[in-house]
């Protein structure tokens, strides 16, 4: 009799087990719990109250429909929940073999160090996903439960019908997924390069904490979709009519790039530890080595590449463009609150919206984010044959996001809500949300004409047209 | 049944860093055989174990385990089971998923053996508890049940007898008794002689890495040399009048506190006999004769430097 070298456990036992272990922890059953409950919980107690989450893009609908209440808990998600999710599970799940000292017993039973790696990456990845998915699900729940199934405005102000709703706010879900598995990889390498050493898991949290402090700054357009927390962001972009998807699918591009580069960094050190050695705690060395400098380097060739392909340049955020998107969710509004006040319907086609805008003091440059941005909207008032304005101050975060707030006249956007034949409604015209298109590239000089020549643009948004979702093309480019 | 042999081990060393944890040791078992490994804190039991198990790797000399040279770590011929540094087992999990996922991982799914496994070390009742709170024998055992699973060709267990109660002790002995009769190699350690002796046909002490002994356990007795006694008489003062006038026999300085009426003595078994027939023949009453330790802990304790003098009296009050 001689002895035979024992073949590796077969990928679907190691998947298994995997998972097994990690749904056993009380953390990973909590956080199931709480991204199953929360939202839900958030969503229709908000709806309730008269004070709406209004710093949050789709806060202020929380009343109107209950897809709104899924887009808060999204946005809210991607800014702190998701990568910290991501910290729990993925930072933890090489780290807990050792803590535990299982290390050998397992290798000795699986026999193959790839297999342990695919199967807890694939594990953890099971985890996050079900927890995305009960954020997702959770908070639309809610939101159809408190609110109901009504159309929702977007960020341009056009309507979309339920359905398409449904179908955007899903995708919208679903692209968050791209930079999600980014944290993940990053959580996955912090496990592995540090051991026991709790800093693994704090890994994804301080690059989210790194992110969010850059997105707060006016960094170029270029530099922030280089950053893998930018589809976190771009996802809003398909809230608008044509969706902004030049910004959206780079982010996700670029989630992607992450995930696979900071997955193939921890899949190299995992290979190269020694597991002999009961003593390993990770070293900050390595980690500087082994992590945090290619993928330094990974945000400056992406940065390269972005600056070289597309059209980003700047802050991306010019008067324009500004003009232009004002216009154009104005439009929207108007006609939203001509349909809630029982008026005859106009088209923005009629309206032939304009605005003019003017970033804070003559000297100052009209480019770039700034809550010093001020605007007037004019447009053709139905059936007489004078023009109305009305005054706005925006502030633009370099993410393209603004807020206007409504400063004049009265009769427009001075007040809160508006006398409709059913009771008071919130005016849509005193405040309201905008997205520009940090890619889109509109020369000076056409803004308007777009808005002139609506009918004969067959993407052009209007109250008939927005009842199917359709996913357009990138807005063309110069 | 034919004796192959299981391990062969010729030189090993193994140092860490400046420490030699392993110098030269040689080390033969042949399958059914329960092979003690005796030495005390440091001397490189568990080094040596964890070598057999494929956890580390030797820095020089030759291993073959089931006919198998063994040179990389974490790859050892299949029918190699048991554990060094604590079992490895998940405190989330309960006993029998942790069993159930190790059986699985290793490819036998035959759900009847995580049942007979746990039977076999008596867990059967806590099988639904999750291990977080077992007690150290507990976890002990489960380990050995997790070697149970895919009847090991060779056992490997190091401290087994620590943290288990005279119930657990049963249950491990029984398993290990077993398994050597129908034909498994066991390796096992201990600090202390008195745990092995029930179970080993063969031991091999260690000490500071070297091995001092190898061999049978009558050999083993055979090098223990002159024994001490402890002598409990009824007038200790006449006894040690008496011993002190017997040849051949030493009578070891006395001790104060609870022991201060026993006396030690230290000779050859004829001179033992001299001694009793003199303290009847003064009237002395012999109320308690046993050696200090066992002929095999004083041949460990002598062989590994560990003794010093006579060793603590255990278990000798009545
Ligand atoms: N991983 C290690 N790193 C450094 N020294 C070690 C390591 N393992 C064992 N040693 C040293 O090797 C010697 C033998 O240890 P060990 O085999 O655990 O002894 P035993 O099990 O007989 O008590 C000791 O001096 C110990 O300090
Ligand atoms: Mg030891």
């Amino acid at each position: 009799m001689t002895a035979t070298q024992a073949r590796p456990a077969p990928m679907t036992r190691g998947y298994r087990f995997e998972l097994v272990k990690l749904l056993s922890q009380w953390r990973v059953r909590l956080l199931l719990l709480v991204c199953w409950i929360a939202p839900a919980a958030f969503v229709a107690a908000v709806s309730q109250q008269s004070m709406l989450p209004t710093d949050t893009v789709f806060g202020r609908w929380m009343h109107a429909t209950g897809w709104s209440g899924s887009l808060v808990v999204l946005d809210f998600a991607c800014s702190w929940a998701l990568p910290l999710l991501t910290s729990l599970v993925a930072g933890d799940v090489f780290a807990a073999e050792d803590r535990l000292g299982t290390w050998r017993h397992l290798l000795v039973a699986v026999r193959s160090q790839r297999r342990i790696f695919v199967a807890k990456s694939l594990a953890s990845l099971t985890v996050i996903l079900l927890l995305v998915a009960g954020l997702a699900a959770s908070g639309i729940a809610g939101g159809l439960l408190a609110v109901g199934n009504e159309p929702l405005v977007g960020l341009d102000g056009h309507l979309l019908a339920p359905a398409d709703a449904a179908g955007t706010v899903l995708l919208a879900w679903a692209c968050v997924l791209a930079p999600t598995l980014a944290f993940a990889a990053v959580g996955l390498l912090g496990s592995v390069a540090l051991g026991r050493s709790p800093m693994g898991l704090l890994m994804p949290a301080l690059l989210a904490l790194v992110l969010q402090l850059a997105q707060l700054l006016p960094l170029p357009v270029a530099v922030q979709l280089a950053l893998p927390s930018h589809a976190f962001l771009a996802w809003r972009g398909l809230f608008t009519s044509p969706a902004q998807t030049g910004p959206l699918l780079i982010g996700l591009v670029v989630s992607l790039v992450w995930a696979v580069v900071a997955a193939a960094l921890a899949y190299r050190l995992f290979l190269r530890r020694d597991f002999t050695d009961l003593a390993y705690d990770g070293s900050g060395r390595r980690v500087l080595v082994t992590g945090v400098v290619p993928l330094a380097g990974l945000v400056a060739l992406t940065f390269a590449v972005v600056a070289a392909v597309t059209p980003a340049h700047g802050s991306g955020i010019e008067r324009a463009k500004l003009q232009d998107s004002l216009a154009t969710v104005y439009a929207h509004l108007y006609r939203l609150q001509a349909r809630e006040l029982g008026r005859p319907d106009v088209t923005e086609a009629r309206l032939k919206t304009t605005a003019s805008c003017d970033k804070g003091s003559v000297r100052v440059a009209d480019e770039g984010p700034g809550n010093d941005w001020r605007c007037v909207v004019s447009w053709h008032l139905p059936g007489v044959d004078s023009v109305g304005s009305a005054i706005y101050q925006l502030d633009v975060t370099a993410d393209g996001r603004y807020v206007a707030d409504g400063d004049g006249p009265k009769e427009v956007n001075g007040y809160f809500q508006v006398r409709t034949p059913t009771g008071d409604a919130p005016n849509p015209l005193w405040q309201f949300d905008g997205d520009v298109d940090l890619l889109a590239d509109t020369p000076e000089g056409t803004v308007h004409a777009s808005h002139a020549s609506a009918p004969a643009r067959p993407g052009n948004p209007s109250w008939a047209s927005s009842r199917t979702y359709r996913p357009q093309n990138p807005p063309p480019r110069g | 049944m034919q004796r192959s042999p299981v391990v062969r081990a010729r030189g090993i060393t193994k140092s860490f860093g400046d420490v030699v944890a392993l110098d030269g040791v040689d080390l033969d078992v042949a399958s059914g055989q329960v092979h003690g490994l005796v030495g005390p804190n440091g001397a490189g039991k568990t080094t040596l174990l964890g070598l057999l198990l494929g956890l580390a790797v030797a820095d020089g000399g030759s291993l073959e385990i089931l006919g198998t040279p063994v040179g990389r770590a974490l790859a050892v011929p299949d029918g190699v089971a048991g554990f060094v540094d604590g079992p490895g087992l998940y405190p989330s999990l309960t006993a029998r998923q942790n069993l159930t996922a190790l059986a699985s991982l290793r490819g036998n799914a035959d759900g009847g053996a995580v049942e007979r496994a746990l039977e076999q070390v008596g867990l059967t009742d806590v099988a639904d508890d999750r291990i977080r709170g077992f007690s150290l024998g507990m976890r002990q055992r489960l380990g050995l049940a997790a070697a149970l699973l895919t009847t090991p060709r060779l056992l490997v267990l190091d401290e087994p007898a620590n943290g288990l109660d005279p119930a657990g002790k049963r249950h491990v002995h029984r398993v290990i008794t077993e398994l050597a009769a129908n034909g498994t190699a066991v390796v096992l350690s201990s600090h202390r002689m008195d745990d092995l002796a029930a179970l080993c046909s063969e031991v091999t002490v260690l000490a500071t890495g070297r091995v001092v002994f190898s061999g049978p356990l009558s050999k083993l007795a055979a090098e223990s040399g002159e024994l001490d006694y402890r002598l409990l008489t009824s007038d200790p003062a006449a006894a040690h009048q008496v011993a002190e006038g017997v040849t051949g026999l030493g009578v070891l300085p006395g001790r104060d506190g609870p022991d201060a009426d026993v006396l030690v003595v230290r000779g050859p078994v004829p001179a033992l006999d001299e001694l009793v027939v003199r303290l009847v023949g003064d009237g002395v009453a012999i109320r308690e004769l046993a050696p200090v330790v066992t002929p095999l802990e004083a041949a460990f304790l002598a062989l590994t430097g560990a003794g010093g003098g006579p060793g603590p009296t255990e278990g000798g009050t009545r």
